[in-house]
């Protein structure tokens, strides 16, 4: 037998549920619930075993690296000790490089600096480009976000120039510039746009319609709707473009200065293989990986401060 | 400043106006086209509002009734007939007809308050200085009772909570029309009965003209003067409008036994249960 109507209407009655969706309310609980959690008044905890805690954590994640460290620099000791070992074993980097490692600031003259002074170099250079990179990659992708024309016209060309390596630029940028400097500036600036504008442009794409509704209810205008919904609202996805760009720029300036010549910790590389220094060219790279580390970390700070959280950190 | 005028009973509205509607909704059709094939949601509806008027839309699912909301309110252009509000054709979306969203579209990187500041500032940039800004904002979020967390941002309140601040925030821009679509069709029943006796408390005290769409048959009779109840779609209509002649202020508990309100509702439901039957729900 089939329910009549009637009694449909009548068992909707009793129970009182909505007409529609049956299915909103498992949801509604696990709505309400966080609320009635949150309301309680926060727990004192003792401050000693939480003293213990945030201390067994940092232990917990400083030991296994300086293990796994310790271990390999014992390998690759053994590994190079041998007299016809092509690269230096870690003692003799400590003992050639010496003041490479322990004083990077020092100053003695023209080219003999330390590798703190020429990273900060290398760093300017990155932040020009990098900043140009930023500021130009974002208000392309949004435009390329937002217009559907913008979109068709310029993706294709984004897309086949974003594949060229950097180093392929710098003959050009050589050629335009006449100076090696801002041509290492364009290399970046070069290298790091494609993944900002492009992770602009899908964060713009992706502004729920309900902020749109929201702009569009309020008549905020394209400078208001820009500032207040478009950037934010994208945010996470701008600062996911930017941490791909700044990697991409530290990539490209040590290349870019092994070219280029100067100051930067990429030319030092290219005048210590001339002159067979590998020590110096290992301690080196070590300050490259540290200084590209901090980087990356520095920009997914921001945007973890910027996005409230809301960037993948 | 927060004294705002009291809007005195809606007859006095409609008899300065004598034969003029306040809000016509006037042979409105909505055709969509999508890959070539047209589908027609709405046809032909036509209904004209009072000033001061709760009216409420129900119907099933896929009827379009957000579809008809979302014409009032500007979002969606009309394929033919026209939305007047007082005798003037609105064709996009404007702070005279605010809308509370189903899902409370909460801008999450702002605060509560700065949510309402927001459409109190595009609102009331030049009419009011930013202290009268300030005031008006804190009012409005006390309309709601949501002064105690104007600070926090809208994902460490609860869903309730939200849409309170989505309501605090249309009402702040003045609306002619008030416009909910589905306002509280994701809240569990406790937390709806509060926001319904708030929203009727904030109706009797403010005066607004206010369209509601819901799925909920006694939060349709409970809160509004009439009841517009559209027929299934592709291409629904207005089925019937039901008159809801109970005295404010109303109170659930007395209602429930009042053979006025049981009328209603039984009304409602033979609408939609009997007559026109959600076709995939009886299948």
């Amino acid at each position: 037998m089939s329910i009549s109507p009637a009694r449909a209407a009548n068992f909707n009655e009793v129970t009182n549920v909505a007409v529609e969706r049956p299915a909103a309310a498992p949801r509604e609980i696990a709505q309400a619930e966080p609320a009635v959690v949150r309301s309680l008044p926060p727990r004192k905890a003792s401050l000693l075993p939480a003293i213990m805690k945030k201390g067994a954590g940092v232990v917990a994640s400083v030991v296994p690296p300086l293990l796994v460290l310790t271990l390999l620099l014992v390998i690759w000791e053994i590994a190079c000790s041998g007299p016809k070992a092509t690269l230096p074993p870690p003692t003799k980097i400590w003992s050639e490089a010496r003041d490479l490692i322990v004083s990077p600031f020092f100053n003695l003259g023209a080219q003999d600096i330390g590798l703190g002074w020429r990273v900060l170099t290398s760093l300017q250079r990155v932040a020009i480009g990098f900043g140009l990179s930023a500021v130009v990659g974002v208000l392309l992708g949004a435009l390329v976000g937002q217009s559907q024309w913008a979109m068709r016209g310029l993706d294709p060309i984004f897309q086949v120039l974003r594949t060229v390596p950097p180093l392929a630029w710098l003959p050009i940028s050589l050629a335009a510039f006449r100076d090696a400097n801002p041509s290492a500036i364009f290399v970046i600036f070069i290298t790091a746009i494609w993944p900002v504008i492009i992770n602009t442009a899908v964060g713009i794409r992706n502004i729920p319609q309900d902020y749109r509704n929201v702009a569009a209810v309020l008549r905020l205008n394209h400078a208001e709707f820009l500032w207040r919904i478009m950037i934010p609202s994208a945010a996470p996805y701008i600062f996911t473009g930017l941490r791909i760009g700044i990697g991409l720029s530290w990539l490209a300036i040590v290349a870019a200065e092994m070219l280029t010549g100067g100051v930067g910790i990429g030319f030092f590389i290219w005048d210590a293989w001339n002159s067979s220094r590998l020590a110096d060219i290992i301690v080196a790279l070590v300050y490259i990986g540290v200084v590209g580390f901090v980087l990356d970390r520095c920009v997914a700070m921001i945007g973890n401060l910027a996005t409230r959280g809301t960037a993948s950190a | 400043m927060i004294a705002r005028i009291e809007p005195t009973l809606h007859t006095e509205a409609v008899a300065t106006r004598p034969g003029r509607a306040f809000l016509k909704i006037d042979h409105v059709r909505k055709v969509f086209r999508r890959a070539g094939i047209e589908s027609e949601v709405l046809s032909e509806i036509d209904l004209t509002i009072e000033k001061g008027e709760f009216v409420a839309i129900i119907g099933h699912s896929g009827c379009g009734k957000s579809t008809l909301l979302n014409l009032i309110a500007g979002l969606t252009p009309v394929t033919s007939g026209a939305v007047l509000l007082e005798d003037r054709e609105v064709n996009s979306p404007g702070p005279d007809r605010a809308v509370v969203f189903q899902n409370h579209s909460l801008l999450p990187w702002l605060t509560v308050y700065d949510n309402v500041r927001l459409a109190v500032d595009k609102v009331f940039g030049r009419a009011k200085s930013k202290a009268e800004r300030h005031e008006w904002t804190l009012h409005n979020l006390g309309l709601v009772q949501m002064s105690h967390a104007i600070d926090k941002r809208p994902g460490e309140i609860s869903g309730g909570m939200k849409q309170r601040v989505g309501i605090a925030r249309a009402l702040a821009m003045e609306p002619k029309v008030l416009l909910m679509d589905e306002p509280f069709g994701a809240l569990d029943a406790l937390t709806r009965a509060h926001l319904q006796d708030s929203v009727m408390q904030i109706h009797a005290r403010l005066g607004n003209t206010a369209i509601m769409i819901t799925h909920d048959v006694d939060e349709a009779v409970l809160l509004s003067d009439r009841i517009v109840m559209m027929t299934n779609g592709p291409a629904a209509k207005i089925g019937e409008i039901l008159d809801i002649r109970l005295e404010r202020p109303r109170n659930r508990l007395e209602l429930v036994s009042d053979p006025a309100y049981i009328a209603a509702r039984e009304a409602v439901l033979k609408f939609l249960y009997e007559r026109h039957r959600f076709v995939e729900a009886a299948a």
